[in-house]
């Protein structure tokens, strides 16, 4: 019998608990989409998996972790169908089928029970379910972890600092919500595919920026989140390698992840980019960024939202600093994602690289047609770009009043502190009356 | 984390693989890696050629001794690697437990280390950093 190293430690149990977690992590996705093609409902199918898993943490600690124990829990789940549908005396040809398939599965249990192509398409269908339109954002979010994942609802509840009841609810309303709507365990048609495909590609994005700006509560779950949205978008890409911006998310998330080590400060603090010491960021996880960014390429499809993204963490990445930085090409890449993916957010972005590429006159064109248009009216990081940029052109008084202003939209103490720093820096004009207080 | 799977092979587990069909052994392995690329946690892997092509040197003199061989006490060769990103030691410890290798072969599961591991504020530490991005900057 396969054993682990630890098990020989002193506190076999604990040992066992990690072991099965580890199994669980590796395997969950598969047990609940085989599970889910066998009893046909996908809520039944994970609350099963969730039982083996419980049995198996009884269990293992005693008879040791089996040599197959993805086959062993999914099994153990399939039996726990069967008696479900005898209780309920319904000998149907579901429950005929499924007795069948165990028969056969106990024959060759040393070998894989499972078809890996058939495997692949149904872990892509539980995706796909996880993150079905109608379902809400943060259900999409706590299904994709923790079906998907293998995340239990204690470690999505820490990640998202909420109470796990909350998770443990949402789970439950977002499984009710795909029975009630009778959400089909399949892949979407073609004509609906990419639309859905972008819904997931959003979904692991969305995941990965709440672990990216950790700023509040324990972090030290956070980067854990970002990894995890890391694996799951390289997990998707290998389940759909033709679609070109599962790549660019990947790129995207390596190129963005590289530079995590240099993100905080001794005190736990962000530092900027431009601040940060290059020498800190991970080389392997940029020549990861920069190969999937090629994958993306070699489609020939040409570059979207998130490869053109990651385009631009990749200037970043292969700069050996901020004034080697080739800041035309990011302005470029910046136009091209306004087209694709207009948003202020974006602008305010390209501003910030026209101020670099061009200079701060015509970067601050760009930042007042921003504030025109009032759609990021309340967005700290317009007044904040706009206070820089004033200042670089020696319009002071001017920045100061929008140090101010930013300050007082922020709701980060750290950042008020800096702001307003830069307010007192610059003395207030001669005649006394002070516009910035 | 990330974790290196160190192979290590006796030279009975090489005499006991030439039963085994080379057609087998790459397809068993093949299904290995593929199976760690579809759970997103394989960032590197590779093998090593056979012992006869490598050499050793050896610091137990003054200077450095570069010789074909022999390999000292030790029968156990490194031939190959993986390198993964996982959770925990125990998903390293999975994933080690699935690999295709017959009795003589074992894998040593080392954790790698990270920019954390080493005090910031050394020189050559520093240094060395400036050199990877140099390397770096020559790939690109």
């Amino acid at each position: 019998m396969a054993r682990t190293p630890t098990e020989r430690g002193p506190d076999r149990s604990e040992s066992v608990r990690r072991s099965v977690a580890a199994v669980w992590r590796i395997e969950s996705a598969r047990i609940v989409a085989t599970l889910t093609r066998t009893v046909g409902d996908f809520g039944r199918a994970e609350d099963l998996a969730q039982e083996a898993l419980a049995d198996a943490l009884a269990q293992w600690p005693e008879t040791g972790v089996p040599a197959n124990p993805g086959a062993w829990l999914t099994t153990v789940a399939k039996r726990k169908a069967i008696d479900g549908w005898r209780r309920q005396e319904r000998y149907d040809a579901r429950l005929a089928a499924i007795a069948h398939d165990l028969g056969t599965e106990a024959a060759d249990s040393d070998d894989v029970p499972w078809d890996p192509d058939r495997i692949d398409d149904d872990v892509l269908r539980l995706v796909f379910v996880s993150c079905h339109p109608v379902l809400s954002r943060e259900a999409r979010v706590a299904l994709t972890l923790k079906v998907v994942g293998g995340l239990s609802s204690d470690e999505i509840a820490r990640a998202f600092l909420v109470p796990t009841s909350t998770v443990q609810q949402r789970i439950v309303r977002a499984k009710k919500t795909l029975a009630a709507a009778k959400v089909p365990f399949v892949v979407p048609e073609r004509a609906e595919f990419g639309e859905r495909l972008a819904a997931v590609l959003g979904v692991l994005y969305l995941v990965f920026n709440e672990g990216h700006s950790a700023s509040a509560g324990d972090d030290w779950m956070r980067p854990e989140l970002s990894r995890e949205a890391l694996r799951l978008a390289r997990v998707l890409a290998e389940l759909v390698p033709r679609e070109p911006e599962v790549h660019g998310l990947v790129a995207l998330m390596e190129l963005t992840a590289a530079r995590f080590p240099a993100r905080l400060d001794a005190n736990g603090d962000p530092v900027l980019l431009a601040d940060q010491d290059r020498r800190r960021w991970d080389r392997g996880a940029i020549t990861r960024g920069r190969t999937a960014l090629t994958r993306a390429d070699a489609l020939g499809r040409g570059r979207g939202a998130y490869a053109l993204q990651a385009a631009i963490a990749e200037c970043h990445a292969v700069a050996a600093s901020v004034g080697d930085t080739d800041w035309e090409r990011i302005v470029l890449l910046y136009e091209a994602l306004g087209r694709l993916a207009p948003s202020p957010v974006v602008e305010l972005n390209r501003a910030a690289a026209v101020s670099m590429a061009v200079g701060p006159a015509a970067a601050l064109e760009i930042v007042d047609s921003i504030v025109a248009d009032g759609r990021l009216a309340g967005y700290r990081f317009l007044p904040a770009t706009r206070a820089e940029l004033l200042t670089r052109l020696g319009r002071t008084a001017e920045a100061r009043v929008e140090f101010a202003a930013a300050a007082r939209l922020t709701a980060n103490e750290r950042e008020r502190r800096l702001l307003l720093d830069r307010v007192a820096a610059m003395s207030p004009p001669d005649d006394g009356r002070d516009p910035a207080l | 984390m990330k974790y290196m799977l160190i192979m290590r092979v006796t030279d009975e587990a090489i005499e006991a693989s030439k039963d085994i069909p080379f057609e087998q052994i790459i397809e068993d392995m093949g299904k290995y890696n593929e199976a760690m690329m579809k759970a997103g946690v394989l960032l590197a892997g590779e093998g090593l050629s056979d012992a006869d092509e490598g050499f050793v040197v050896d610091f137990s003199s003054e200077t450095p001794l570069v010789t074909d061989g022999p390999y000292g006490e030790t029968k156990e060769l490194f031939n190959g690697f993986w390198i993964l990103e996982v959770a925990s030691k125990e998903e390293a410890a999975e994933w080690a437990k699935r690999a295709p290798l017959g009795p003589g072969t074992k894998l040593e599961v080392r954790r790698v280390t990270g920019v954390e591991d080493f005090p910031q504020d050394n020189e050559w530490i520093q240094k060395e950093e400036g050199w990877r991005d140099e390397l770096e900057g020559r790939k690109a």
